[in-house]
């Protein structure tokens, strides 16, 4: 896993709730064994048209969001499928921090497995995150001292302290389940 | 005397499985049985490949082909290459790595969450985890059922453990019995629509109550299966006499002497009398009605005798925008009845809403009807064994007179992969999970509902209360 220390970079505005997995990656794009490319696909339907166009007043077909590293949406973002591929899509586009006002467990999950950092943020940080976004500040995420910055923007944010120290590391924590594995062992003989 | 602390049946499965617990990190879990499938697993045997390990317990793996799988035929191929590919990788891999595989063909195969119960390989008091947010379908037998990633179906094929944090109790009593044209269905739809799709976050579901008590299997693992359309980890419902009912004989549940020593140890799986829920509702299942979605998510549902909402109602600005796109998108007027709405495709399907039971409840609404003219009616059973069920019932015969279609089984038009799908603008009435946009085919429009709701509408072309075709 890419190590995560700290990140300049502007923000895109998806200011919507509930935004769930087939909205980030439909599903007839899951028919690929492998986990790269599917940037390309990355909100297919709110990005293109039936024919392939680009939709132009969506905001990631906005001129410069490639330079945006970090996306705001609104509550609950990553509702919906298990489907990991939506952490795929998001990071192979070239996001690789959300900040939002919550997440689905599932889609926290994956992200903290594959290094793209989800912030929580309150309702006020949450509107000075968007004005400052779409006024074109560059935000700066900070993991190791829990911060974000940005022109009129500055706080403090929760990250589980040991999906923490794995992205600091840059550290895979199926290393750290492998390295009990005596106790497994043991677990399995007393349950076998 | 030291006082035992009362504890949730989720309290209870989470302690017996946990293998190392220690401040600061999440616990590590052991995990009693893993399904897999095709879409959310190629990944995962690659990166066991990579670190050159295997994987640990092959025998409390066991996979199936769901999700990409044709069902108007057994040839793979007529799902087209991509899915040949996938199904062909999940056969690899299986071989390579020594899982049983219920692969295309097997009289076996079905929908990864119908074939684990009607295998009895889902017990009470097990860990199971799938790659697919359904898994809480199996919560109705009392296991702690959840989905997880590809990253994590990794961890569990290397380790047969995950991390986890531990989740907070979520009580939810159904209290009363349901009225006749009500289900399971519209009792876990009324759920998401009190508490919102975010509702059951970083909890774990424990239903409850005479609502409960009294469904069938079938009905319960509707329940369970929508979980985690409010958001939860997870739903459970502990185990009773319906439940062992279900799985006595069934391939893989233990019998004689091993089936009384089960019973013993399943029948302290039920939450103690002053156990501490974190949160607790209460549904009225007496005065249930069907219910119907009317929007782009599971939360946006009513009962079908009600009108489309009016944005103007919602105070919350992000809660009304979104009420405004989702009415936009699904082509509806606030203020305009719900009953009536024309309807193009009925599927009857899903890891919901497939099982024989809900068959044999749409068939009680085909039975010497036509679909009306226009529709397109699927049938598409969960399992190639409830297919056969179906078949010696004589249901097949009931669809097909209507001029309903009768399929192979699989996840089919919940999730469009297999080309099963609705065309832009289309409007269904479906027994799936989601009423996401594009969820069932680019600019489809899902209105959720149960087996019967769903019959109904094939019938009448419309949206219609299943209870005017339903006989006294």
């Amino acid at each position: 896993m890419k190590k995560f220390e700290i990140l300049v970079s502007p923000a895109s505005c998806l200011d919507r709730d509930d935004i769930d997995t087939d909205q980030i990656i439909p599903a007839r794009f899951l028919r690929t064994t492998e986990r790269t490319g599917l940037g390309k696909n990355l909100f297919e339907d709110w990005r293109f048209d039936g024919s392939g166009n680009p939709k132009p007043d969506f905001v990631l077909n906005r001129p410069g969001t490639a330079d945006a590293h970090v996306l705001i949406g609104g509550r609950n973002f990553g509702c919906g499928s298990s489907r990991e591929h939506a952490v795929w899509s998001l990071m192979d586009f070239g996001v690789w921090v959300v900040i939002a006002r919550s997440f689905a467990d599932i889609f926290k999950k994956n992200s903290l497995r594959n290094g793209l950092l989800p912030i929580p943020v309150d309702a006020a940080n949450h509107a000075a995150c968007l004005e400052a976004a779409e006024a074109g500040a560059r935000f700066r995420i900070d993991l190791q001292a829990q911060t974000v910055t940005a022109a009129g923007v500055s706080f403090g944010f929760d990250v589980d302290p040991f999906a923490r120290t794995c992205l600091l590391d840059g550290v895979d924590d199926l290393e750290y389940i492998l390295k009990h594995d005596d106790r497994i062992a043991e677990f399995e003989k007393q349950h076998s | 005397m030291a006082t035992v602390k009362p504890r949730t049946l989720y309290d209870k499965i989470w302690d017996s499985h946990v293998v190392v617990e220690a401040s600061g990190t999440p616990s590590i879990l052991y995990i009693d049985l893993h399904l897999i499938h095709e879409v959310t697993t190629p990944q995962a045997f690659t990166g066991l490949r990579k670190r050159g390990i295997g994987v640990r317990r092959p025998g409390r793996t066991v996979a199936t082909a769901d999700h990409v799988t044709p069902t108007i035929s057994r040839n793979v191929a007529d799902a087209g290459p991509m899915a040949v590919q996938q199904i062909g990788q999940l056969e690899t891999n299986c071989k390579e790595f020594g899982i049983r595989l219920y692969g295309m063909g097997h009289e076996r195969r079905g929908i990864v969450h119908v074939i684990g119960p009607a295998l009895g390989l889902t017990q009470p008091g097990l860990t199971i985890v799938c790659g697919d947010s359904h898994t809480s379908t199996h919560g109705a037998f009392g296991a702690l059922a959840f989905g997880i990633g590809t990253t994590e179906v990794e961890h569990v094929l290397a380790t047969q453990c995950l991390l986890e944090h531990k989740s907070l109790n979520f009580g939810v009593d159904f209290d009363g019995n349901l009225r006749p044209g009500v289900t399971a269905k519209d009792m876990i739809l009324k759920l998401i629509s009190e508490i919102g799709v975010a509702g059951g976050t970083g909890h774990v579901f424990e239903f409850m109550g005479t609502g409960i008590d009294a469904l069938d299997m079938d009905g319960r693992m509707t329940i369970c299966n929508m979980s985690i359309e409010a958001g939860a980890r997870a739903g459970l419902i502990a185990p009773d006499d319906t439940t062992y009912g279900y799985m006595s004989g069934r391939d893989f549940a233990p019998s004689g002497a091993d089936w009384d020593a089960a019973m013993e140890r399943w029948s302290a799986l039920h939450s103690d009398p002053d156990a501490n829920y974190d949160r607790t509702v209460t549904i009225d299942t007496g005065s249930l009605q069907p219910m119907i979605s009317f929007g782009t998510n599971p939360a946006m549902c009513a009962e079908i005798g009600t009108r489309v909402p009016d944005p103007e109602g919602i105070s919350d600005p992000a809660e009304r925008a979104q009420m405004v796109a989702a009415l936009k998108y699904m082509g509806l007027t606030p203020g305009e009845r719900l009953l009536d709405q024309q309807v193009d495709v009925v599927f009857i399907g899903s890891c919901t809403n497939s099982r024989i039971t809900d068959l044999r409840a749409a068939a009680s609404i085909f039975r010497d009807r036509k679909v009306r003219d226009g529709v397109r009616a699927l049938i598409v059973p969960g399992s190639q064994q409830i297919r056969a069920q179906a078949e010696s019932e004589g249901l097949h015969k009931v669809f097909t007179d209507a001029g309903a279609q009768w399929r192979e089984s699989g996840c089919s038009m919940c999730i469009g992969m297999n080309g099963d799908r609705l065309d832009p603008g289309q409007r269904s009435v479906s027994t799936s999970n989601r009423n996401f946009e594009g969820r069932q085919g680019q600019n489809g429009r899902t209105m959720l509902a149960s087996p019967l709701t769903a019959a109904a509408a094939a019938i009448t072309g419309k949206v219609s209360d299943p209870r005017t075709l339903l006989e006294n």
